[in-house]
């Protein structure tokens, strides 16, 4: 376990249902959009079956109460066989409070998960980050992540 | 055969210098060095050194120690200050990409430009997200397998 600031009052675990609203919560306070429907979608799909590939993981203060606010979240899969890719860890979803920041919450989140994708056997992990926000993009780059084999593109859909 | 080294994009030798002598002294805050050490280390002139780290002095990266024994020290915020950052004290643009005559371009001038630009654009979004605790971690990563030091951000 790392030491940081909070670093050894942090829990890290798998969500539960009740955990939800924390999240939802957490996601529009940072992003500044409501999105419950997704992440119901996102709870069921990814932590509720195929959990030995699946990995939804929330930090919590480790005293907390059972209905204490989310601290940060991480959301991964193994992904394999995209164009050729062997399987890998994908990273999704990740945030972190913004007054907990700085703490070490986000690097135990990304170690937890991280140790997930080891167990289950994959030796490479990936995320997609937009290229204006600096804040994931420092923090992956932090974690020791740097830009890989593929290449994102995309299309503007004409009518 | 591809040389991994000549395939590397090139900023300015002065922004090299600075990112350089920024790691040595960030790697360790309290530590005073001398303009002529830094020089050694990376085999450049103190003279164009010196110039180099009068700009990281004025923009607070830096402080410079007077007298005997003196010499700079760092004094900026090692997980904020990112590569992008320092280079843009010495370049105006991280691009030489540009279109002599807008106006009368062809279109294949104006395809030719836009790819270029896709590629500055992923540049200087990679070292905007590379802090000087990140190239600190990164050499250690090289050093030995894993390095260990707190995250940026989160």
């Amino acid at each position: 376990m790392l030491m940081t600031d909070l670093g050894d009052k942090i829990a890290i675990r798998r969500i539960d249902a009740d955990d939800l609203r924390h999240v939802v919560a957490l996601d529009e306070r940072v992003t500044g959009q409501a999105k419950p429907a997704y992440w119901q979608d996102i709870l069921e799909r990814y932590a509720t079956r195929r959990l030995d590939e699946r990995f939804f993981l929330i930090a919590k203060a480790a005293e907390a109460a059972a209905d204490a606010p989310v601290l940060g979240f991480i959301v991964g899969e193994i992904r394999d066989w995209e164009f050729g890719s062997k399987p890998c860890g994908w990273i999704f979803a990740f945030s972190v409070e913004p007054g907990t920041r700085l703490q070490g919450i986000g690097e135990q989140l990304f170690q937890a998960v991280s140790e997930e994708f080891k167990a289950a056997g994959v030796k490479t992990m990936r995320t997609m980050v937009g290229r204006q926000n600096q804040l994931h993009m420092a923090f992956f780059r932090s974690e020791g992540m740097v830009a890989g084999p593929y290449i994102q593109l995309e299309k503007e859909l004409e009518d | 055969m591809d040389n991994p080294q000549k395939g590397c994009r090139q900023v300015q030798k002065s922004s090299q210098l600075a990112i350089y002598a920024l790691i040595e002294l960030a790697a360790d805050p309290e530590r005073q060095v001398s303009v002529a050490e830094i020089g050694e280390k990376f085999r450049v002139s103190a003279h164009h050194l010196a110039k180099v780290m009068h700009t990281l002095g004025r923009a607070g990266l830096v402080r410079s120690i007077r007298g005997v024994g003196g010499g700079y020290s760092f004094s900026g915020n090692a997980k904020r200050t990112t590569l992008l950052d320092v280079i843009s004290l010495f370049e105006d643009s991280l691009s030489n990409n540009n279109l002599s005559d807008p106006a009368n371009a062809t279109t294949a001038e104006l395809a030719l430009f836009d790819v270029m630009c896709e590629i500055d654009d992923i540049a200087k979004a990679t070292l905007g997200a590379i802090t000087l605790s990140t190239m600190l971690k990164q050499m250690e990563r090289r050093e030995k397998p894993m390095g260990g030091a707190a995250a940026a951000a989160f």
